[in-house]
């Protein structure tokens, strides 16, 4: 048995392992590795619903920088006190100036925001086939981004919004990810899902099996805004400042490199990819400030990181085109599967467990051979 | 608001389109037959510019000289390019080649900051070429006319080595159908290759005159141009090169007629608009204001 087949295992790598890592970050909010995790979470929001759009549905959209701001600058409008929006945003109406919503409210309203943008753009841009879609949609970043920069009134124009309330805990960041993952991951394995792949994979089959193509583009281009805008609203929150540069063409394009990195036919990839595009740019930084290595001083690498990140996705592209985690859902699966939490409570799933780890050793160095060996006749 | 202030406009319009039309009809003859979108081309148009700059500032070379050392750099840039993220994604979608141009694209920025750092620097064409003409009130630098005289000469030479010679009847045949043409004996590799060197050097020159109106020069500056001459050469019809140099002058004209005319309030929406005249002109006409029968935009 292998070892990623045991549920007990999966409990403790997928569930036990990360909750643990959670509670250590509620606990040192604030730090600057908290930081780094929240951002973290917002990413697998970020990229698991753009994966529904991009690779469940067959649509390339690059637009999700735009739904982000719009979520960001609704909770901005409705988490501000009075005081600061008579100075950040004079031109709001009266009803709107003195009302602050609840958090989670808040978020739901900067989903609902971005979805009707959603809306507008899609009907006239949805129709476009293959990249001429994508063109469209950094269209719609560029247009947002236009809006934010010069309706000074509202939106302070370039300066930005400045001194949101600090809500993104890593409880809220959290909940609301597993929330949109879990929605995802019903969705995608409902038969609304199976409309969606079967549209991807050949349209007009799709088509003579009675899936309509309109309603099925539009709404996972809505619900994929909507979740964008709840990240939009949680990074706000999180950074404290948000302007419209935060939210353009290389924001967008990070999340895109992020899905496909880690796999965008897969949610399970989405989680991969948001972790590596996390927190290998971290690693990198100090090339950009120069370092020491091997005792050779380097020079500033002023976009480094950048570099060797854009060279990746060149590979990734070119050497394993389904990203990462290709089709495999193993993260999901074992987040939302009733058997993982079971396995806490079954004997059996202990013994097998002990099984596979005491076997791990031979059983790789079988694999191996096998593949080696195998490899080799193929080879003659 | 006179006509010779509309006039003016006009003449800039037609000033800032035929840049665009220089950059589209690069685009127009790579995508024409690899159907990829290459977000690096505005990016090869900085490596250019920095070429330029770095070789007059620290070499001394004389600009022209150095105006034929950057068509070679970016030549040799846009080849690397090809053979190593466009070539090997061939087969694939056009999704992926889009991406793997946009990963080229934030490369070569980024290379750029790293070489040159992210400041501007100004970038100063020799006076003779600045030498600002009359005409009557509207005024034209020697560069705008070397400019749009340049694209008419590009226009009428690409379309002459595409209409009657067997490299441009080999594009034609690629751009039509790759397999079949490989059946038929054509190496695509080579006319690919052929394109890319265009394209390349088309980009370099593009570069070479957008610096030259901007008068400074940074690594980002390529990319939204780019874009722009991306939406001129779909609203002109993309693969037409006619199509591309007409789509860049509408798209200027456009542009400058937008914001010389319009309340100054919606002035700085123009890059704005000019991505939704792209959406209003792909919804109407998918194909373009010259495109060919070849359908499947919308």
């Amino acid at each position: 048995m292998r070892l990623r087949d045991n549920h007990l295992f999966r409990l403790i790598i997928f569930v036990i392992l990360p909750l643990i890592g959670l509670i250590v970050t509620s606990m040192n909010s604030g730090s600057y590795y908290s930081g780094l995790v929240h951002l973290f979470g917002i990413n697998i929001i970020l990229v698991a619903s753009l994966n529904l759009v991009n690779g469940y549905s067959g649509m390339f959209s690059m637009g999700h920088a735009a739904f982000m701001a719009i979520g960001a600058y609704a909770s901005a409008m409705l988490t501000l006190t009075a005081d600061q929006k008579v100075f950040l945003m004079p031109a709001l109406p009266d009803w709107l100036m003195h009302l602050t919503l609840p958090f989670p409210v808040t978020l739901l309203v900067a989903g609902v925001l971005a979805s009707v943008t959603a809306l507008l753009i899609g009907f006239p841009v949805l129709r476009f086939k293959g990249h001429y879609l994508s063109v469209a949609t950094i269209g719609l970043i560029v247009i947002v981004r236009a809006v934010l920069d010069n309706e000074d009134q509202i939106t302070n124009g370039a300066r930005g919004v400045t001194g949101l309330p600090d809500y993104a805990s890593t409880g809220i960041i959290f909940s609301v990810a597993i929330l949109c993952l879990f929605v995802l991951y019903r969705l995608i394995h409902s038969s609304y899902g199976r409309g969606l792949i079967a549209m991807r994979d050949d349209w007009t089959a799709a088509q003579t099996l009675g899936v309509n193509l309109t309603t099925k583009k539009l709404s996972a281009f809505l619900i994929s805004a909507f979740m964008a805008g709840m990240a939009g609203g949680l990074w706000g929150h999180m950074q404290s400042v948000i302007s419209g540069k935060f939210f353009y063409i290389d924001t967008s394009f990070k999340i895109v490199e992020t899905s496909i990195i880690g796999g965008m036919f897969s949610l399970s990839g989405a989680i991969v990819g948001s972790a590596l595009m996390t927190f290998i740019p971290e690693l990198l930084a100090p090339l950009e400030t120069g370092i020491t290595l091997f005792g050779v001083q380097l020079p500033e690498l002023y976009g480094a990181s950048n570099m060797i990140l854009a060279a990746a996705l060149i590979l990734i592209i070119i050497f394993r085109r389904q990203g990462i985690m290709g089709y495999s859902e193993i993260i999901t699966d074992s987040l939302f599967s009733r058997e993982t939490y079971l396995s806490l409570f079954r004997p059996d799933q202990y013994s097998s467990l002990a099984k596979a780890i005491v076997t791990l050793p031979v059983r790789s160095w079988q694999s191996l051979k096998a593949r080696w060996v195998g490899q080799k006749h193929k080879s003659l | 608001m006179d006509t010779l202030y509309v006039l003016s406009q006009l003449v800039n319009g037609l000033k800032l389109g035929s840049v665009y039309a220089m950059v589209a009809i690069g685009y127009s003859i790579v995508y024409g037959i690899l159907r990829l979108i290459n977000f690096a081309h505005g990016d090869i148009m900085t490596v250019a510019v920095y070429t330029i700059l770095s070789l007059v500032t620290i070499f001394g070379l004389p600009l022209w000289m150095s105006i034929g050392a950057s068509v070679v750099m970016a030549v040799v840039v846009g080849l690397i390019a090809e053979r190593t993220a466009y070539r090997p994604l061939r087969a694939a979608g056009e999704e992926t080649t889009l991406v793997s141009s946009l990963a080229v694209s934030i490369f070569l920025q980024n290379l750029m900051m790293m070489i040159f750092s992210p400041q501007r620097k100004a970038f100063h064409l020799p006076e003779n070429l600045t030498f600002l003409h009359n005409f009557n009130g509207i005024r034209l630098s020697t560069m705008n006319i070397i400019t749009f005289i340049a694209v008419i000469v590009i226009l009428v030479i690409l379309t002459f080595v595409i209409k009657r010679t067997r490299v441009g009847m080999a594009m034609r045949a690629c751009s039509d159908n790759m397999d079949a043409s490989r059946l038929m004996g054509i190496n695509i590799n080579h006319v690919v290759v052929i394109a890319f060197i265009i394209g390349s050097s088309l980009a370099a020159l593009s570069g070479l005159m957008l610096a030259g109106e901007y008068k400074t020069i940074d690594p980002m500056m390529g990319f939204v141009p780019g874009l722009k001459a991306f939406c001129a050469a779909v609203l002109g019809g993309i693969g037409s090169l006619g199509g591309a140099v007409l789509g860049g002058f509408v798209l200027g004209v456009a542009e400058m007629l937008f914001a010389g005319l319009m309340p100054t309030e919606i002035t700085p929406y123009r890059d704005a608009f000019v991505f939704v005249v792209l959406i209003l002109v792909l919804m109407v006409r998918p194909n373009g204001i010259l495109g060919s029968r070849e359908g499947g935009r919308s």
